[in-house]
Protein backbone atom coordinates (compact mmCIF):
# COMPACT_ATOMS: atom_id res chain seq x y z
CA UNK A 1 0.00 0.00 0.00
CA UNK A 2 1.00 3.35 -1.03
CA UNK A 3 -0.59 6.77 -0.27
CA UNK A 4 0.74 10.52 -1.48
CA UNK A 5 -1.01 13.00 -0.17
CA UNK A 6 -0.48 16.29 -1.21
CA UNK A 7 -3.12 19.55 -0.83
CA UNK A 8 -3.51 23.19 -0.26
CA UNK A 9 -6.99 24.55 0.96
CA UNK A 10 -7.52 27.82 2.14
CA UNK A 11 -10.60 28.05 4.56
CA UNK A 12 -11.12 31.75 5.96
CA UNK A 13 -7.94 32.51 7.43
CA UNK A 14 -6.82 29.13 7.96
CA UNK A 15 -4.27 27.75 4.83
CA UNK A 16 -3.56 24.30 4.85
CA UNK A 17 -0.29 23.22 2.55
CA UNK A 18 0.29 19.66 3.57
CA UNK A 19 2.25 17.16 1.98
CA UNK A 20 2.89 13.10 3.57
CA UNK A 21 3.22 10.03 2.44
CA UNK A 22 2.12 6.69 4.20
CA UNK A 23 3.65 3.19 3.56
CA UNK A 24 0.82 0.80 5.20
CA UNK A 25 0.49 0.22 8.77
CA UNK A 26 -1.30 2.43 11.13
CA UNK A 27 -0.23 6.13 10.16
CA UNK A 28 -0.99 9.00 12.98
CA UNK A 29 -1.91 12.53 12.00
CA UNK A 30 -1.13 14.22 15.52
CA UNK A 31 -0.94 17.73 16.46
CA UNK A 32 -3.53 20.38 18.48
CA UNK A 33 -6.46 20.94 17.90
CA UNK A 34 -6.95 23.29 14.52
CA UNK A 35 -3.57 21.74 13.03
CA UNK A 36 -5.49 20.51 9.78
CA UNK A 37 -5.75 17.00 11.01
CA UNK A 38 -9.76 16.95 10.22
CA UNK A 39 -9.15 19.00 7.32
CA UNK A 40 -6.88 16.57 6.01
CA UNK A 41 -9.17 13.67 6.60
CA UNK A 42 -12.42 15.68 4.76
CA UNK A 43 -9.74 15.84 1.55
CA UNK A 44 -9.02 12.39 2.02
CA UNK A 45 -12.51 10.82 1.85
CA UNK A 46 -14.35 13.39 -1.14
CA UNK A 47 -16.32 15.44 1.88
CA UNK A 48 -13.81 17.93 0.84
CA UNK A 49 -12.34 19.67 -2.89
CA UNK A 50 -8.34 21.16 -2.62
CA UNK A 51 -7.71 24.02 -4.27
CA UNK A 52 -4.70 22.36 -5.29
CA UNK A 53 -3.38 19.23 -4.76
CA UNK A 54 -3.08 15.62 -5.51
CA UNK A 55 -3.87 12.09 -4.17
CA UNK A 56 -2.75 8.79 -5.50
CA UNK A 57 -3.37 5.62 -3.50
CA UNK A 58 -1.39 2.71 -4.81
CA UNK A 59 -1.93 3.20 -8.27
CA UNK A 60 -4.83 5.13 -8.95
CA UNK A 61 -4.86 8.60 -9.15
CA UNK A 62 -7.96 9.45 -6.78
CA UNK A 63 -7.76 13.68 -6.44
CA UNK A 64 -5.64 15.40 -9.23
CA UNK A 65 -6.72 18.96 -9.67
CA UNK A 66 -3.78 19.63 -12.32
CA UNK A 67 -5.63 16.74 -14.56
CA UNK A 68 -9.21 17.88 -13.62
CA UNK A 69 -9.13 14.22 -11.75
CA UNK A 70 -11.80 13.83 -8.53
CA UNK A 71 -12.68 10.62 -7.54
CA UNK A 72 -16.68 11.08 -6.07
CA UNK A 73 -16.56 9.76 -2.33
CA UNK A 74 -18.75 6.91 -2.80
CA UNK A 75 -16.34 5.40 -5.13
CA UNK A 76 -13.25 6.13 -2.73
CA UNK A 77 -13.87 2.92 -0.90
CA UNK A 78 -12.33 4.75 1.92
CA UNK A 79 -13.83 3.67 5.35
CA UNK A 80 -14.12 6.88 7.82
CA UNK A 81 -14.53 6.63 11.89
CA UNK A 82 -16.15 10.28 12.81
CA UNK A 83 -15.16 11.69 16.02
CA UNK A 84 -18.93 11.48 16.44
CA UNK A 85 -20.47 7.83 15.87
CA UNK A 86 -22.90 9.24 13.16
CA UNK A 87 -25.12 5.93 13.12
CA UNK A 88 -27.71 6.06 11.32
CA UNK A 89 -31.15 6.47 14.02
CA UNK A 90 -33.73 4.66 11.71
CA UNK A 91 -31.48 0.94 11.75
CA UNK A 92 -30.80 -1.42 14.12
CA UNK A 93 -27.23 -1.95 14.85
CA UNK A 94 -27.17 -5.19 12.35
CA UNK A 95 -28.65 -2.72 9.67
CA UNK A 96 -26.28 0.06 10.69
CA UNK A 97 -23.22 -2.86 10.05
CA UNK A 98 -24.76 -4.12 7.23
CA UNK A 99 -25.14 -0.73 4.94
CA UNK A 100 -21.57 -0.29 3.82
CA UNK A 101 -21.38 -3.97 2.70
CA UNK A 102 -24.36 -3.66 0.83
CA UNK A 103 -22.81 -0.94 -1.16
CA UNK A 104 -19.36 -3.17 -1.20
CA UNK A 105 -20.97 -6.24 -3.09
CA UNK A 106 -20.57 -4.70 -6.13
CA UNK A 107 -16.55 -4.23 -5.50
CA UNK A 108 -16.27 -6.90 -3.33
CA UNK A 109 -17.64 -8.66 -0.01
CA UNK A 110 -15.15 -10.30 2.17
CA UNK A 111 -17.98 -13.04 3.60
CA UNK A 112 -15.73 -10.81 7.25
CA UNK A 113 -19.44 -10.33 9.14
CA UNK A 114 -19.00 -12.83 12.04
CA UNK A 115 -15.09 -12.16 12.68
CA UNK A 116 -15.19 -8.61 12.97
CA UNK A 117 -18.63 -8.64 14.84
CA UNK A 118 -16.64 -10.84 17.05
CA UNK A 119 -13.04 -8.61 17.01
CA UNK A 120 -15.11 -5.74 17.98
CA UNK A 121 -17.16 -7.56 20.48
CA UNK A 122 -21.04 -6.78 19.29
CA UNK A 123 -22.55 -10.10 19.16
CA UNK A 124 -25.03 -8.92 21.97
CA UNK A 125 -25.92 -5.65 20.34
CA UNK A 126 -26.94 -6.55 16.83
CA UNK A 127 -30.92 -6.34 17.17
CA UNK A 128 -30.70 -2.99 19.35
CA UNK A 129 -30.96 0.39 17.89
CA UNK A 130 -28.13 3.18 18.24
CA UNK A 131 -30.17 5.21 20.53
CA UNK A 132 -29.73 2.04 23.19
CA UNK A 133 -25.99 1.65 22.93
CA UNK A 134 -23.67 3.28 25.27
CA UNK A 135 -20.59 5.87 23.64
CA UNK A 136 -18.42 3.47 23.47
CA UNK A 137 -20.52 0.85 22.40
CA UNK A 138 -21.69 3.09 19.59
CA UNK A 139 -18.34 4.04 18.30
CA UNK A 140 -17.63 0.11 18.01
CA UNK A 141 -20.16 -0.20 15.78
CA UNK A 142 -19.06 2.77 14.10
CA UNK A 143 -15.68 1.25 13.40
CA UNK A 144 -17.69 -1.75 12.15
CA UNK A 145 -19.71 -0.58 9.72
CA UNK A 146 -16.60 1.26 8.19
CA UNK A 147 -14.15 -1.86 8.33
CA UNK A 148 -16.91 -3.82 6.58
CA UNK A 149 -17.68 -1.38 3.73
CA UNK A 150 -14.45 -3.46 2.78
CA UNK A 151 -12.24 0.20 2.79
CA UNK A 152 -8.73 -0.30 0.88
CA UNK A 153 -7.90 2.71 3.44
CA UNK A 154 -9.52 3.36 6.81
CA UNK A 155 -9.61 6.73 8.37
CA UNK A 156 -10.48 7.26 11.78
CA UNK A 157 -10.57 10.83 12.53
CA UNK A 158 -10.09 11.03 16.39
CA UNK A 159 -12.26 8.04 17.30
CA UNK A 160 -11.95 8.63 21.05
CA UNK A 161 -12.16 11.91 21.66
CA UNK A 162 -15.85 12.30 22.17
CA UNK A 163 -15.42 9.55 25.18
CA UNK A 164 -14.65 9.51 28.48
CA UNK A 165 -11.68 7.75 29.68
CA UNK A 166 -12.98 4.76 31.01
CA UNK A 167 -14.58 4.64 27.27
CA UNK A 168 -11.03 5.26 26.03
CA UNK A 169 -9.64 2.31 28.02
CA UNK A 170 -12.73 0.31 26.73
CA UNK A 171 -11.81 0.80 23.21
CA UNK A 172 -8.12 1.12 22.90
CA UNK A 173 -7.96 -3.11 23.02
CA UNK A 174 -10.32 -2.76 20.14
CA UNK A 175 -8.52 -0.57 17.93
CA UNK A 176 -4.91 -2.77 18.82
CA UNK A 177 -7.03 -6.03 18.05
CA UNK A 178 -7.79 -4.50 14.55
CA UNK A 179 -4.22 -3.26 14.09
CA UNK A 180 -3.00 -6.62 14.59
CA UNK A 181 -5.16 -8.77 12.67
CA UNK A 182 -7.25 -6.84 9.53
CA UNK A 183 -5.15 -6.04 6.60
CA UNK A 184 -6.19 -3.07 6.37
CA UNK A 185 -4.00 0.27 6.22
CA UNK A 186 -5.26 3.03 8.61
CA UNK A 187 -4.80 6.77 8.71
CA UNK A 188 -5.24 7.45 12.75
CA UNK A 189 -5.92 11.04 13.50
CA UNK A 190 -4.73 12.37 17.14
CA UNK A 191 -3.97 14.65 19.60
CA UNK A 192 -2.73 12.36 21.85
CA UNK A 193 0.37 11.22 22.68
CA UNK A 194 -0.25 8.50 24.66
CA UNK A 195 -2.84 7.04 21.90
CA UNK A 196 -0.26 7.74 19.31
CA UNK A 197 1.90 6.03 20.93
CA UNK A 198 0.32 2.86 21.27
CA UNK A 199 -1.61 2.29 17.91
CA UNK A 200 0.41 3.63 15.16
CA UNK A 201 3.91 3.21 13.41
CA UNK A 202 4.87 6.47 11.69
CA UNK A 203 3.59 9.86 12.92
CA UNK A 204 2.67 13.10 10.67
CA UNK A 205 3.26 16.10 13.20
CA UNK A 206 1.18 18.84 12.26
CA UNK A 207 1.27 22.55 12.73
CA UNK A 208 -0.99 25.07 11.69
CA UNK A 209 -1.59 23.32 8.66
CA UNK A 210 1.92 22.74 7.50
CA UNK A 211 4.32 19.33 8.31
CA UNK A 212 6.35 19.66 10.56
CA UNK A 213 7.71 16.21 11.17
CA UNK A 214 7.27 12.84 10.13
CA UNK A 215 8.84 9.62 10.89
CA UNK A 216 8.86 6.11 12.85
CA UNK A 217 6.98 7.03 16.57
CA UNK A 218 9.29 6.78 18.81
CA UNK A 219 11.88 8.82 16.79
CA UNK A 220 9.23 12.06 16.29
CA UNK A 221 7.43 11.72 19.31
CA UNK A 222 10.81 12.07 21.91
CA UNK A 223 11.72 15.31 20.24
CA UNK A 224 11.30 17.89 22.67
CA UNK A 225 9.51 20.21 21.11
CA UNK A 226 6.86 17.19 20.21
CA UNK A 227 7.24 16.05 23.51
CA UNK A 228 7.06 19.36 26.22
CA UNK A 229 4.19 20.52 23.66
CA UNK A 230 1.91 18.18 25.58
CA UNK A 231 -0.59 18.65 27.75
CA UNK A 232 -0.10 18.27 32.08
CA UNK A 233 -1.38 14.75 31.94
CA UNK A 234 0.02 12.94 28.52
CA UNK A 235 3.38 14.40 28.06
CA UNK A 236 6.07 11.31 28.08
CA UNK A 237 8.23 9.32 25.94
CA UNK A 238 7.86 6.40 23.89
CA UNK A 239 10.73 3.92 24.68
CA UNK A 240 11.01 0.64 22.34
CA UNK A 241 13.11 -2.45 23.25
CA UNK A 242 12.96 -5.63 23.06
CA UNK A 243 11.97 -8.41 25.71
CA UNK A 244 14.71 -10.29 27.30
CA UNK A 245 13.00 -12.07 30.30
CA UNK A 246 10.15 -13.11 31.75
CA UNK A 247 10.30 -14.08 35.67
CA UNK A 248 7.12 -15.83 36.18
CA UNK A 249 7.64 -16.18 40.15
CA UNK A 250 7.17 -12.54 40.19
CA UNK A 251 5.36 -11.69 36.83
CA UNK A 252 8.11 -9.45 35.64
CA UNK A 253 9.29 -9.06 32.42
CA UNK A 254 12.78 -7.39 31.93
CA UNK A 255 12.81 -5.49 28.81
CA UNK A 256 16.14 -4.11 27.11
CA UNK A 257 16.63 -0.94 25.49
CA UNK A 258 19.79 0.51 24.12
CA UNK A 259 22.16 -0.63 27.29
CA UNK A 260 19.77 -0.08 29.68
CA UNK A 261 17.06 -2.51 31.01
CA UNK A 262 13.50 -1.86 32.02
CA UNK A 263 11.23 -4.14 34.48
CA UNK A 264 7.63 -4.07 33.87
CA UNK A 265 5.01 -6.26 35.58
CA UNK A 266 2.39 -8.33 33.67
CA UNK A 267 1.09 -11.31 32.01
CA UNK A 268 4.08 -13.33 29.79
CA UNK A 269 5.31 -11.85 27.02
CA UNK A 270 7.54 -14.08 24.76
CA UNK A 271 10.87 -13.48 24.95
CA UNK A 272 12.31 -11.82 21.68
CA UNK A 273 9.40 -9.50 20.92
CA UNK A 274 9.56 -5.85 20.61
CA UNK A 275 7.17 -3.73 22.93
CA UNK A 276 6.69 -0.03 22.98
CA UNK A 277 6.46 1.64 26.37
CA UNK A 278 5.08 5.25 27.30
CA UNK A 279 6.62 6.79 30.44
CA UNK A 280 4.40 9.55 31.73
CA UNK A 281 6.57 12.93 31.70
CA UNK A 282 4.91 13.53 35.54
CA UNK A 283 5.74 9.72 36.48
CA UNK A 284 9.31 10.27 36.40
CA UNK A 285 11.24 11.33 39.26
CA UNK A 286 14.58 12.95 39.95
CA UNK A 287 16.99 12.46 42.07
CA UNK A 288 20.89 13.94 42.63
CA UNK A 289 21.74 10.67 44.16
CA UNK A 290 21.15 7.23 43.77
CA UNK A 291 18.41 6.30 45.82
CA UNK A 292 18.65 4.12 48.14
CA UNK A 293 15.56 1.94 49.43
CA UNK A 294 12.44 2.77 47.27
CA UNK A 295 10.28 0.56 45.87
CA UNK A 296 10.75 1.62 42.47
CA UNK A 297 12.28 -0.94 40.23
CA UNK A 298 13.25 1.38 36.79
CA UNK A 299 16.15 3.91 37.68
CA UNK A 300 18.06 5.44 35.40
CA UNK A 301 21.46 7.31 35.36
CA UNK A 302 21.77 10.27 32.94
CA UNK A 303 22.82 14.01 31.92
CA UNK A 304 20.52 16.59 31.81
CA UNK A 305 20.17 18.12 28.32
CA UNK A 306 17.76 20.94 28.50
CA UNK A 307 14.83 22.37 31.20
CA UNK A 308 11.83 24.13 29.47
CA UNK A 309 9.58 26.16 31.85
CA UNK A 310 5.93 25.57 31.77
CA UNK A 311 3.83 28.29 32.42
CA UNK A 312 2.15 26.42 35.18
CA UNK A 313 5.05 26.78 37.29
CA UNK A 314 6.45 23.34 36.12
CA UNK A 315 9.66 22.13 34.75
CA UNK A 316 10.17 19.69 32.24
CA UNK A 317 13.43 18.07 32.27
CA UNK A 318 14.76 16.29 29.17
CA UNK A 319 17.46 13.65 30.34
CA UNK A 320 19.70 11.47 28.13
CA UNK A 321 19.36 8.18 29.39
CA UNK A 322 22.71 6.22 27.46
CA UNK A 323 20.52 7.73 24.08
CA UNK A 324 17.19 7.18 25.46
CA UNK A 325 16.33 11.04 26.17
CA UNK A 326 13.61 10.71 28.86
CA UNK A 327 11.54 13.71 30.03
CA UNK A 328 10.46 14.70 33.53
CA UNK A 329 7.96 17.16 34.30
CA UNK A 330 8.66 18.63 38.40
CA UNK A 331 8.00 21.58 40.05
CA UNK A 332 10.01 24.54 39.62
CA UNK A 333 10.80 24.54 43.52
CA UNK A 334 12.08 20.98 43.51
CA UNK A 335 13.92 22.22 40.46
CA UNK A 336 15.28 24.98 42.32
CA UNK A 337 16.10 22.99 45.76
CA UNK A 338 18.19 20.14 43.49
CA UNK A 339 20.06 22.83 41.62
CA UNK A 340 19.17 21.07 38.04
CA UNK A 341 21.20 22.84 35.34
CA UNK A 342 22.14 21.34 31.53
CA UNK A 343 24.78 18.83 32.24
CA UNK A 344 24.62 17.75 35.71
CA UNK A 345 24.02 13.64 36.50
CA UNK A 346 20.95 12.78 37.90
CA UNK A 347 18.97 9.58 38.65
CA UNK A 348 15.41 9.29 37.10
CA UNK A 349 13.04 6.84 39.38
CA UNK A 350 10.15 5.59 37.06
CA UNK A 351 6.95 5.02 39.01
CA UNK A 352 5.47 3.23 36.26
CA UNK A 353 5.49 1.86 33.19
CA UNK A 354 2.39 1.56 30.68
CA UNK A 355 3.59 -1.73 28.13
CA UNK A 356 2.13 -1.29 25.00
CA UNK A 357 2.49 -5.28 23.69
CA UNK A 358 3.21 -4.75 19.86
CA UNK B 1 -78.66 11.27 0.26
CA UNK B 2 -77.28 14.77 -0.89
CA UNK B 3 -74.78 15.22 2.11
CA UNK B 4 -73.10 11.61 1.63
CA UNK B 5 -71.86 12.75 -1.66
CA UNK B 6 -70.84 15.49 -0.30
CA UNK B 7 -68.91 13.91 1.93
CA UNK B 8 -67.84 11.24 -0.64
CA UNK B 9 -66.62 14.14 -2.82
CA UNK B 10 -64.80 16.05 0.38
CA UNK B 11 -62.56 13.06 0.97
CA UNK B 12 -62.03 12.10 -2.99
CA UNK B 13 -60.88 15.64 -3.14
CA UNK B 14 -59.35 16.16 -0.06
CA UNK B 15 -57.17 12.97 -0.77
CA UNK B 16 -56.31 13.25 -4.39
CA UNK B 17 -54.84 17.22 -3.83
CA UNK B 18 -52.85 15.53 -0.81
CA UNK B 19 -50.95 12.66 -3.47
CA UNK B 20 -50.78 14.88 -5.92
CA UNK B 21 -49.30 17.94 -4.36
CA UNK B 22 -46.64 15.10 -2.32
CA UNK B 23 -43.78 14.99 -5.16
CA UNK B 24 -43.80 18.70 -5.74
CA UNK B 25 -44.03 19.39 -1.68
CA UNK B 26 -41.31 17.23 -1.27
CA UNK B 27 -39.04 19.06 -4.15
CA UNK B 28 -40.14 22.20 -2.53
CA UNK B 29 -39.19 21.57 0.66
CA UNK B 30 -35.81 20.03 -0.01
CA UNK B 31 -35.27 22.77 -2.59
CA UNK B 32 -35.88 25.71 0.28
CA UNK B 33 -34.39 24.10 3.04
CA UNK B 34 -30.87 22.72 0.92
CA UNK B 35 -31.01 25.06 -2.20
CA UNK B 36 -28.74 27.87 -2.60
CA UNK B 37 -29.86 29.61 -6.33
CA UNK B 38 -30.99 32.73 -7.37
CA UNK B 39 -34.76 33.97 -6.47
CA UNK B 40 -35.10 31.35 -3.54
CA UNK B 41 -36.67 33.68 -1.34
CA UNK B 42 -39.35 34.62 -4.37
CA UNK B 43 -39.79 30.91 -4.40
CA UNK B 44 -40.52 30.85 -1.00
CA UNK B 45 -42.74 33.67 -0.85
CA UNK B 46 -44.85 32.47 -3.80
CA UNK B 47 -45.17 28.91 -2.24
CA UNK B 48 -46.49 30.66 0.83
CA UNK B 49 -48.82 33.15 -1.13
CA UNK B 50 -51.98 30.89 -0.38
CA UNK B 51 -51.65 31.15 3.15
CA UNK B 52 -51.65 35.10 3.00
CA UNK B 53 -53.98 35.71 0.48
CA UNK B 54 -57.60 35.90 1.15
CA UNK B 55 -58.83 32.93 0.24
CA UNK B 56 -61.23 34.05 -2.31
CA UNK B 57 -58.31 35.94 -4.29
CA UNK B 58 -56.34 32.37 -4.49
CA UNK B 59 -59.38 31.16 -5.62
CA UNK B 60 -59.94 33.82 -8.48
CA UNK B 61 -56.24 34.42 -9.53
CA UNK B 62 -57.27 29.96 -10.18
CA UNK B 63 -59.73 31.55 -12.28
CA UNK B 64 -57.91 33.91 -13.86
CA UNK B 65 -55.29 31.30 -15.01
CA UNK B 66 -56.62 27.94 -14.88
CA UNK B 67 -60.44 29.04 -16.14
CA UNK B 68 -61.48 28.06 -19.56
CA UNK B 69 -59.90 31.37 -21.42
CA UNK B 70 -57.09 31.73 -18.85
CA UNK B 71 -53.50 31.07 -20.31
CA UNK B 72 -52.85 27.86 -18.32
CA UNK B 73 -56.77 26.45 -19.09
CA UNK B 74 -57.23 26.86 -22.44
CA UNK B 75 -53.63 25.30 -22.52
CA UNK B 76 -54.58 22.26 -20.73
CA UNK B 77 -58.10 21.96 -22.45
CA UNK B 78 -57.13 22.52 -26.35
CA UNK B 79 -54.04 20.03 -25.84
CA UNK B 80 -54.62 17.77 -23.08
CA UNK B 81 -58.62 17.73 -22.52
CA UNK B 82 -58.46 18.67 -19.31
CA UNK B 83 -61.03 20.90 -17.75
CA UNK B 84 -60.39 21.81 -14.18
CA UNK B 85 -63.10 24.71 -13.94
CA UNK B 86 -66.38 23.94 -12.23
CA UNK B 87 -64.85 20.22 -12.11
CA UNK B 88 -64.25 18.24 -8.77
CA UNK B 89 -60.58 18.02 -10.38
CA UNK B 90 -60.62 22.26 -9.95
CA UNK B 91 -61.73 21.94 -6.38
CA UNK B 92 -58.34 19.36 -5.51
CA UNK B 93 -56.04 22.12 -7.35
CA UNK B 94 -57.70 24.88 -5.28
CA UNK B 95 -57.27 22.23 -2.21
CA UNK B 96 -53.84 21.26 -3.52
CA UNK B 97 -52.63 25.28 -3.53
CA UNK B 98 -54.23 26.03 -0.18
CA UNK B 99 -53.01 23.21 1.54
CA UNK B 100 -49.47 23.12 -0.14
CA UNK B 101 -47.48 26.26 2.20
CA UNK B 102 -48.55 23.59 5.04
CA UNK B 103 -46.88 20.65 3.63
CA UNK B 104 -43.74 22.71 2.11
CA UNK B 105 -43.64 24.34 5.89
CA UNK B 106 -43.34 20.83 7.49
CA UNK B 107 -41.07 18.81 5.30
CA UNK B 108 -38.99 21.48 5.10
CA UNK B 109 -38.54 21.89 9.01
CA UNK B 110 -37.78 17.87 8.85
CA UNK B 111 -34.95 18.24 6.26
CA UNK B 112 -33.74 20.99 8.02
CA UNK B 113 -33.28 18.67 10.94
CA UNK B 114 -31.31 16.19 9.12
CA UNK B 115 -28.21 15.99 10.44
CA UNK B 116 -25.94 16.14 7.08
CA UNK B 117 -22.70 14.24 8.87
CA UNK B 118 -25.09 11.03 8.49
CA UNK B 119 -25.62 11.89 4.89
CA UNK B 120 -22.03 12.11 4.86
CA UNK B 121 -21.04 9.22 6.18
CA UNK B 122 -23.22 7.12 3.71
CA UNK B 123 -21.28 8.19 0.99
CA UNK B 124 -18.18 6.71 2.33
CA UNK B 125 -19.61 3.57 3.12
CA UNK B 126 -20.50 3.96 -1.17
CA UNK B 127 -23.89 4.75 -0.93
CA UNK B 128 -24.29 6.78 -4.28
CA UNK B 129 -26.47 10.77 -3.84
CA UNK B 130 -29.54 8.88 -5.13
CA UNK B 131 -29.16 5.63 -2.56
CA UNK B 132 -28.29 8.88 0.05
CA UNK B 133 -31.29 10.29 -0.36
CA UNK B 134 -33.57 7.02 -0.68
CA UNK B 135 -32.12 4.92 2.47
CA UNK B 136 -31.37 7.92 4.78
CA UNK B 137 -32.52 11.16 4.11
CA UNK B 138 -35.92 10.13 3.44
CA UNK B 139 -36.93 7.70 5.91
CA UNK B 140 -35.61 10.85 8.41
CA UNK B 141 -37.36 13.07 6.82
CA UNK B 142 -40.69 10.57 7.01
CA UNK B 143 -42.86 11.83 9.89
CA UNK B 144 -42.19 15.81 8.75
CA UNK B 145 -43.52 14.40 5.48
CA UNK B 146 -46.57 12.20 7.20
CA UNK B 147 -47.58 15.62 9.35
CA UNK B 148 -47.05 17.57 5.94
CA UNK B 149 -49.75 15.37 4.11
CA UNK B 150 -51.84 15.06 7.32
CA UNK B 151 -51.80 19.28 7.53
CA UNK B 152 -52.39 19.44 3.62
CA UNK B 153 -55.31 16.68 4.04
CA UNK B 154 -56.79 18.82 7.30
CA UNK B 155 -56.96 22.05 4.83
CA UNK B 156 -58.54 20.32 1.96
CA UNK B 157 -61.25 18.90 3.73
CA UNK B 158 -61.68 22.00 5.19
CA UNK B 159 -61.43 24.25 2.35
CA UNK B 160 -64.15 27.21 1.17
CA UNK B 161 -63.10 30.28 -0.28
CA UNK B 162 -60.69 29.60 -3.05
CA UNK B 163 -62.77 26.14 -3.98
CA UNK B 164 -66.27 28.04 -4.07
CA UNK B 165 -65.14 31.22 -5.88
CA UNK B 166 -62.48 28.93 -8.55
CA UNK B 167 -65.68 26.04 -9.36
CA UNK B 168 -68.64 27.44 -7.20
CA UNK B 169 -70.82 24.85 -5.58
CA UNK B 170 -72.33 22.51 -7.79
CA UNK B 171 -73.99 19.51 -6.12
CA UNK B 172 -72.36 15.97 -7.06
CA UNK B 173 -69.60 17.67 -8.50
CA UNK B 174 -68.18 20.74 -7.01
CA UNK B 175 -70.40 20.78 -3.76
CA UNK B 176 -67.44 19.85 -0.59
CA UNK B 177 -68.68 19.21 2.88
CA UNK B 178 -68.24 22.91 3.73
CA UNK B 179 -70.18 24.02 0.78
CA UNK B 180 -73.00 21.77 1.27
CA UNK B 181 -72.91 22.96 5.35
CA UNK B 182 -72.89 26.66 3.61
CA UNK B 183 -75.90 25.52 1.51
CA UNK B 184 -77.68 24.25 3.79
CA UNK B 185 -77.17 27.49 6.15
CA UNK B 186 -78.92 29.86 3.46
CA UNK B 187 -81.93 27.79 3.10
CA UNK B 188 -84.76 28.11 5.95
CA UNK B 189 -85.11 25.19 7.96
CA UNK B 190 -81.38 23.74 6.66
CA UNK B 191 -79.86 24.09 10.05
CA UNK B 192 -80.30 20.12 10.96
CA UNK B 193 -78.45 18.92 7.77
CA UNK B 194 -76.23 21.45 8.72
CA UNK B 195 -75.62 20.22 12.08
CA UNK B 196 -75.56 16.38 10.23
CA UNK B 197 -72.84 17.31 8.39
CA UNK B 198 -70.98 19.22 10.86
CA UNK B 199 -71.39 16.19 13.08
CA UNK B 200 -69.49 14.36 10.40
CA UNK B 201 -67.00 16.94 9.72
CA UNK B 202 -65.82 17.00 13.56
CA UNK B 203 -65.34 13.05 13.05
CA UNK B 204 -63.67 13.06 10.09
CA UNK B 205 -61.08 15.67 11.71
CA UNK B 206 -60.55 13.74 14.44
CA UNK B 207 -60.03 10.45 12.85
CA UNK B 208 -57.52 12.09 10.45
CA UNK B 209 -55.73 13.92 13.59
CA UNK B 210 -55.75 10.26 15.64
CA UNK B 211 -54.59 8.57 12.65
CA UNK B 212 -51.82 10.71 11.88
CA UNK B 213 -50.65 11.03 15.81
CA UNK B 214 -50.18 7.32 15.24
CA UNK B 215 -48.45 7.78 12.20
CA UNK B 216 -45.98 9.60 13.65
CA UNK B 217 -45.89 8.43 17.22
CA UNK B 218 -44.46 4.24 14.71
CA UNK B 219 -42.05 6.42 12.54
CA UNK B 220 -40.79 8.72 15.76
CA UNK B 221 -40.12 5.37 17.46
CA UNK B 222 -38.01 4.25 14.41
CA UNK B 223 -36.20 7.84 14.41
CA UNK B 224 -36.25 9.21 17.97
CA UNK B 225 -32.61 9.14 18.43
CA UNK B 226 -31.85 11.49 15.26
Amino acid sequence: MRLVFEACQKLGVFQLDATFRSDGGVTALFGASGSGKTTIIRILTGLSRPDDGRIIFDDDVIVDTNRGVFVPKHKRRFGIVFQDDRLFPHLSVRQNLNYGRWFASKVKRGDDFGPIVDLLGLNHLLDRRPENLSGGEKQRVAIGRALLSSPRLLLMDEPLAALDDARKAEILPFLEALRDQMKVPIIYVSHSVTEVARLADTVVVLDNGRVTMAGAVADTLNQPAISSAQGRKEAGTVIEGKVARYDREHKLITIGFNSSQFFVSGPEVATGKTVRMYVLARDVMLATAFPQGVSALNVLDGKIIALHSNSDGTVDVHIDCRGTILLSRITSLSCDRLALAAGILVYAIIKSVALESR
Amino acid sequence: MEEWTAIRLSLRIATVAMIASLPLGIAAGLLLARGRFWGKSLLNGLVHLPLILPPVVTGFLLLILFGRRGPIGSFLADHLGIVLSFKWTGAALACAVMGFPLMVRSIRLSVEAVDRGLEEAAATLGASPAWVFITVTLPLILPGIIAGMILSFAKAMGEFGATITFVSNIPGETQTLSSAIHSFTQVPGGDAGAFRLTIISVFISMTALMASEYMAYLVGRKVAAS
